[in-house]
């Protein structure tokens, strides 16, 4: 046997040593990466096997794909898509009864969203596994994902918003997610000449206060700012724990040809606000009631349905008449990425056309706001001296800089889009120790707890914007990708490419030992409060209300109850109300009718998902489970009999025997 | 080399073979008589009222008479968690639990409810049942040991 697998192992040698062959002598582009990873145990370090579990989640976002995508590291596996600001018809979200709710906004049920940043939630600044929240960038809106069940536990529309780009960067225990808008527009929303932007249009920062307990999210307050257009956030820790930090461009306030028009400025603002002021001129009653009409969308466990209600007004605090809740700080030029290190004291910022990486101080931000030396002010906001703010500068690091991140150990991470690379430099003495390229064009980059207090380290994870050759080709549409760095050492190493769903724009990552725990199995079917819940095969029956019909049915290994209908008829809209009777791990069961126009339903051992059916033909038809439930799952189905509008086919139901009438 | 793992796997499958037939050739190990045949030392059919199954339970204590109290409470539980599969006095998806004692140790009974993945993997009688039943799995609902102990006190009424 030994031999036999000593021969085997060595024609695999000689089988890799060939692809290394070839692979070499591929294009020039991949050259450094494959020697890079084949020239030590690369293989080694990301190779979990069969059987194991990978050591950290990655919640990538999905970008325009609305999602969520969830992977282990270090072997780039593939768990899951959450469906957030989506449709997803494998799981029934968005076409269930139950969840088109949380897709409810102002402008009506929006099944799609460009989302951007997922951001775990913290305490203490530390990322403790609760919650994943994420914003919706087109239809200005916030998700948070509950992380026992891996699922959309709320959905809040943004007030006068014109696009949730910089959000939700959380403070560091999760009291406020921000929400801040890429585009500034007339609040409340009017008529005007665009032309009069300078005017009329507004920017506003809102602050979302999060129910510690529940996670629910409300919004506590909005600052109005003038018109710029606010691009990424970072909420400060330690010292400036009750500020965040946003970017901003566009001090131009133009409202046309922006990439050359909101590029003039030598230089452009973080806008610093102090929340905990904020706090203090709420209760002192300096808040505005401002119209507006938004939406709040909580999906419940326990009834298994998420319910939508519409909210009328908000709370405005303006900048002009709350001294000290708003500074700005000159920073060049274009600035994207804003993040504050772990100890609190610099604010890194990314100028997208800048040379350099800027830092300004914490402290010195303080001292300057004290002996008020301002250069200036917009709209009544003031502005600090750009020397009096400055912490230091990372000099000529690299060609566009977006975005940072932080290890345990006092390095930074920089991502640097049009040089390909992420440059690694330490905080405070803004030296540059290491630089890799990365394959090709990297957005943001991610560290576990990279931008919170206290930053697991191990890797760090390069989100491309664009694969070229790097993966098998799929036409003109090719997959977006992650790479994965070990920092262990002083030099980075590439030890992986996988490929990611929808751009992966931000994503986080966590110890898979701060998740496990609070993973939920199964829903009790004792606890299950959903208003059409079948708790026993007994309770099954079929109801009609005019011509709704409702179908209270249950599921377990491998059969309907019921499974035969008759009495239904062409025009009806029938329910179907499926309760998953399973009390077990990993046991859902499937449910599809001929004819839906929706989807199909997956239903979670204890839970309850509704399907509405509107038979438009007579006949008899199929319905069937869809998840392999069982040996005899293909056996799990049944039939549907419609009748014409006019006819007398009574209603009844059963399984196994018929029934009499009902 | 390889023609040695080649034997060694033909043996293995007949080895696994000849379980099988001799598993379906065994009548089913049922009724009253089966408890007053001297255990066989080479068969691998336990005694059904002293094989206690696989599982948390190892001896459970039944008292003279019937705790009714329990026993309603058993029957609530049954209702809600177990209907769906067993009806009372006749065969359904799986079998019927009347008579259930007469025919297992209530520890196997126990078993079966708390543990019954392992159970049609590991115990010779459940291996049995499952195929008898059509491969339909005994559905695990999660009840506590107190729950499936209620159950079992329900299960002596019928």
């Amino acid at each position: 046997m030994k031999n036999h697998s000593n021969q085997l192992s060595n024609l695999m040698l000689a089988a890799m040593a060939a692809l290394v062959l070839v692979l070499a002598s591929c294009g020039q582009g991949n050259k450094g990466a494959t020697t890079g990873a084949l020239g030590s145990n690369a293989a080694q370090k990301t190779y979990v096997a069969p059987g194991s579990l990978d050591e950290f989640y990655l919640f990538t976002s999905g970008g325009f794909s609305g999602q969520i995508g969830v992977y282990g590291l270090p072997s780039g596996r593939l768990f899951k898509q959450i469906p957030v600001f989506s449709l997803d018809a494998e799981k029934g979200y968005g076409f269930n009864e139950e969840t088109k709710p949380l897709l409810q906004t102002s402008h009506g049920f929006i099944p799609w969203d460009d989302s951007h940043h997922p951001a775990l939630s913290q305490t203490n600044g530390e990322t403790d596994g609760r919650w994943i929240f994420i914003n919706g960038n087109n239809t200005p809106r916030l998700a948070r994902v509950d992380l026992s069940t891996f699922e959309t536990a709320e959905i809040l529309e943004i007030p006068n918003s014109g696009g949730n780009h910089s959000s939700p960067y959380l403070t560091m225990n999760t009291e406020y997610v921000v929400a801040g808008t890429r585009f500034s527009v007339p609040i409340p929303q009017k008529d005007v000449a665009i032309s009069s932007y300078a005017e009329n249009f507004k920017g506003a920062l809102s602050f979302v206060k999060v129910d510690p307990k529940t996670g629910r999210m409300n919004v506590e307050f909005q600052v109005l700012m003038p018109g710029l257009n606010f691009d990424l956030a970072s909420s400060g820790k330690g010292p400036s724990h009750g500020w965040t930090f946003f970017t901003s461009y566009n001090s131009e306030l133009k409202n046309s040809l922006l990439e050359v028009n909101a590029s003039q400025n030598d230089k452009d603002f973080v806008a610093a606000i102090n929340w905990k002021k904020a706090e203090e001129y709420l209760k002192a009653g300096k808040a505005k009631d401002f119209p507006a009409n938004y939406y709040h969308n909580v999906y419940s466990d326990e009834t298994h349905t998420a319910t939508s209600t519409q909210l009328k007004s908000v709370k405005v605090l303006i900048p002009s008449e709350c001294p000290g809740l708003v500074y700005l700080l000159p920073t060049p030029k274009s600035p994207h990425g804003v993040d504050v290190d772990p100890t609190g004291e610099y604010i890194v910022c990314s100028g997208k056309l800048s040379a350099d990486i800027t830092a300004h101080s914490f402290t010195k931000m303080l001292k300057a706001a004290d002996n008020k030396e301002f250069d200036g002010d917009i709209s009544g906001v003031p502005i600090l001296k750009f020397e009096s703010v400055l912490g230091g500068t990372v000099k000529e690091p690299g060609l566009g800089p977006l975005h940072t991140e932080f290890d345990a150990n006092g390095n930074a991470y920089t991502s640097f889009f049009i040089s390909s690379e992420i440059v690694k430099w330490k905080v405070g003495t803004w030296e540059v120790v290491d630089r890799q390229p990365t394959y090709y064009s990297i957005g943001h980059l991610c560290v576990p707890g990279g931008n919170s207090a206290k930053p697991e380290g191990k890797y760090v994870i390069a989100l491309n914007k664009i694969t070229k050759d790097r993966y098998l080709p799929t036409g003109p549409e090719l997959t977006q990708s992650a790479q994965l760095y070990s920092i262990d050492g002083d030099k980075m190493e590439l030890l992986l490419d996988f490929p990611t769903v929808g751009e992966p724009h931000y994503a986080q990552a966590i110890s898979a030992s701060r998740v496990i725990p609070k993973q939920k199995q199964f829903f009790k079917l004792s606890e299950n409060k959903h208003k059409y819940v079948t708790p026993t095969e007994k309770d099954a029956k079929v109801v009609r209300e005019g011509n709704v019909v409702h179908v209270y049915m249950t599921t377990i290994r491998s059969h309907f109850m019921p499974d035969n209908i008759e009495g239904v008829k062409v025009g009806d809209k029938v329910y179907f109300h499926v309760t998953n009777l399973e009390q077990d791990f990993d046991v859902p069961h499937g449910f599809a009718v001929m004819g839906a126009t929706n989807a199909e339903l997956l239903i979670m051992p204890g839970q309850t998902e509704t399907l509405l059916w509107e038979p438009k033909k007579e006949g008899v038809f199929p319905m069937y489970c869809t998840d392999f439930c069982s040996a005899l799952h293909q056996e799990m189905q049944g039939y549907i009999r419609v009748s014409p509008a006019s006819s007398a086919t009574a209603l009844k139901w059963w399984l196994g025997e018929e029934k009499p009438v009902q | 080399m390889k023609k040695q793992v080649l034997n060694l796997l033909a043996l293995l499958m007949l080895l696994a073979a000849i379980g099988c037939s001799s598993d379906k050739s065994e009548p089913a190990a049922a009724g009253g008589d089966a408890a007053a045949k001297p255990k066989s030392m080479v068969s691998d059919e336990p005694d059904p009222l002293e094989n206690k199954g696989v599982g948390p339970i190892t001896s459970v204590e039944l008292g003279a008479t019937v705790d009714q109290a329990m026993a309603d409470k058993g029957k609530a539980v049954y209702d809600k968690m177990c209907t769906a599969c067993h009806k009372a006095t006749e065969k359904f998806i799986g079998p019927a639990p009347t008579g259930i004692l007469d025919r297992r140790s209530p520890e196997w009974v126990m078993n079966m409810i708390l543990n019954p993945e392992k159970m049609v993997k590991e115990d010779p009688i459940a291996k049995k049942l499952l195929m008898e039943f059509n491969g339909s799995p005994m559905a695990n609902q999660n009840l506590t040991e107190e729950e499936a102990r209620q159950v079992l006190e329900y299960f002596r009424t019928l």
